[in-house]
């Protein structure tokens, strides 16, 4: 049991990354990508490699796998910053599939479907099964922190304010001199790092990775962790990701206990019921558990009636 | 292979994959939005479809008529429940919702036929040879199909006061609103006709092979690529690109892996937003 809670606390820490990469994108940027499991499976693939075949240390090849999720990161980005939003949703998805067909096809790279084994974890051996889980989750609390912090120090600076304001008003933004296209990369850019240096580290911990690991589903898991938590601030992402994984796996005891299922039925009714709630939470655009605050916490909370006229546009700097 | 057999295979699929390529970019015309439910309304025209053919016993004409119908009608009820409120909210709340919506609806399929492969129930006919060409008859049946009802479909737009309408607000939503076309009803004409054309595209693809509830997801790639290569929004353009990328994908075999024909849809769309991103016959696409 313990074994398995502390599995769920990493599952719960990779999640948080991935929503805090992602929130980066959607939440602040207002950009779409639904090929969040491409560049976690990018950076998981990278690393698995380099590390396996090269023989790279782990760090280097984590590192790698960011720096790969992030590089691919751009190139999709370059393909549709200029064009209406719905074709970077495309081409993310496209691309997504498209990492599937090729770590399934490319055998000899990929070892195809079966997927990679044995891809070392650090001081597994010395540590034993039990001791490396809590080493790893130390690591990972450790980079989701560094990672919080980051995504904080972002959010409140001119760079995470510009993105706001694109978000907001794209328009605005570019007559405020502001270089849209540079800032939509970045944060593209930014946000699947996070998401390839999340897939490293779980092909690091579960020293097995294989195309089926990086299906569709975990997009939608991410997208509904940062509306449960709160789109567009961070502790709201840490929180709705620690919710989902709560949510996903007591549905996972839940759904047995009706004895008429079959097992394919019960998979296909817990897919449904994410799904379901995910549509829900969408529908009554609710704030999340935490909701965005729109001010930075040094700035006055409300303008007096009197100073009401400058409005907070003079802020994005 | 021959290559004359390639363009031919690749001509017949193209046909086939111009019907749902044809829905997505009518509803992206009118609705303003790309529905990526479209993957899962094509699964259930391919199971409607089986339901008619294999448990009712019916031919293949009428099953795919019911595919048409049944898809239509479930694209009918899940826009007006489910995407029609997202679409005020925006393209990423869009995207996203419809995105949920197709896997909700793909473990509907699941829950209710599970995942193993089903076959529809054809006769088993020879394969006819021309010089070492070889055509299938089925196939034949189905490009056949296929082009029945693009042509009903261009006559509805090019003839009827409803096809006109729909025209009329793709073109232009504030001046049809203005001669009193009501949006809301065209709106549902043009769910139903465009996830119709999904489900029964859903079922030409399941003839060829067999059908499970990832049908239309795999599908998918290759109709966005069709819609993007033609120019979202343009319905000769639909046509035109997916005939591109049914034969570019079959082309594609003589360098590359059979398995990677769906990859080309990918390619497809990216060599074509990099250098014409308003497609062939598209309108603009910022």
């Amino acid at each position: 049991m313990e074994h398995y809670l502390i599995a769920m606390a990493i599952t719960a820490g990779l999640y948080a990354l991935m929503a805090l990469g992602t929130n980066i994108i959607w939440g602040m940027a207002g950009m779409v990508n639904l090929g969040v499991v491409g560049f976690v499976g990018v950076g998981a693939y990278v690393s698995a490699l380099l590390t396996l075949k090269l023989g790279w240390p782990i760090a280097a090849g984590m590192a790698a796998g960011a720096l790969a999720a992030a590089s691919v990161g751009i190139l999709v980005g370059l393909i549709t910053v200029n064009l209406r939003g719905d074709y970077l949703a495309i081409v993310t998805l496209g691309f997504a599939e498209s990492v599937r067909i090729v770590t399934s096809n490319e055998i000899w790279l990929a070892n195809g479907t079966d997927g990679l084994s044995g891809i070392p974890g650090p001081w597994r051996a010395d540590l034993g099964p039990h001791n490396f889980n809590l080493f790893y989750l130390g690591i990972v609390v450790a980079v989701v922190a560094v990672a919080f912090f980051v995504a904080e120090r972002l959010c409140y600076s001119p760079f995470g304010r510009v993105l706001r304001a694109i978000r907001d008003d794209e328009q605005v933004a570019s007559v405020a001199g502001k270089y849209v296209l540079a800032f939509k990369l970045k944060a593209f850019a930014i946000g699947t790092g996070a998401l390839g240096l999340a897939g490293a580290l779980y092909a690091h911990f579960t020293s097995y990775i294989a195309p089926d690991v990086f299906v569709p589903l975990l997009t939608l898991y991410i997208k509904l962790s940062l509306l449960a938590g709160g789109l567009g601030n961070n502790r709201g992402a840490l929180l709705g990701a620690v919710a989902v994984v709560f949510f996903l796996e007591s549905t996972r005891f839940i759904v047995p206990l009706i004895p008429w299922l079959t097992h394919v039925q019960g998979a296909a009714l817990r897919e449904i019921l994410i799904s379901v709630t995910l549509l829900i939470i969408l529908r009554y655009h609710t704030k999340g558990l935490i909701p965005e605050r729109l001010s930075h916490p040094a700035l006055p909370a409300e303008p007096s009636p009197a100073h009401a006229i400058p409005s907070r546009t003079g802020a994005m700097t | 292979m021959h290559v004359l057999q390639l363009v031919i295979n690749g001509i017949m699929a193209g046909t086939i994959l111009a019907v749902p390529a044809i829905g997505l970019t009518a509803i992206f015309a009118v609705l303003r939005f790309t529905n990526f439910a479209l993957a899962s309304h094509a699964t259930i025209g391919a199971f409607a479809g089986y339901v008619a053919n294999v448990h009712f016993g019916l031919p293949i004409l009428p099953a795919v008529f019911a595919a048409f119908l049944i898809a239509g009608m479930v694209g009918v009820a899940s826009d007006e429940l489910v995407l029609k409120p997202f679409r005020a909210a925006g393209f990423i709340t869009t995207a996203i919702g419809s995105i949920a919506l197709t896997i909700a609806l793909e473990n509907i399929v699941r829950f209710g036929f599970g995942n193993e492969l089903r076959g529809y129930d054809l006769p088993i006919t020879r394969d006819w040879r021309f010089n070492g060409i070889r055509i299938g008859p089925q196939q034949v049946q189905n490009l056949a199909i296929a082009v029945a009802v693009m042509a009903a479909l261009f006559a509805f737009l090019a003839f009827t006061r409803t096809g006109k309408a729909m025209r009329a607000v793709a073109d232009n939503p504030m001046l049809a609103a203005i001669k009193g076309i009501n949006a809301d009803a065209i709106g549902r004409v043009v769910s139903f006709v465009g996830m119709g054309l999904a489900g029964l595209g859903g079922m030409l693809i399941g003839l060829d092979t067999t059908i499970d509830p990832l049908t239309g997801f795999r599908a998918m790639l290759s109709i966005f690529a069709a819609a993007v290569v033609g120019g979202l929004g343009s319905i000769p353009g639909a046509v035109i690109g997916a005939l591109v990328v049914g034969i570019g994908e079959e082309l594609s075999t003589l360098v590359l892996s059979h398995d990677y024909r769906s990859a080309v849809g990918f390619l497809a769309i990216v060599f074509v937003l990099t250098l014409r991103p308003r497609g062939i016959l598209g309108q603009r696409a910022y």
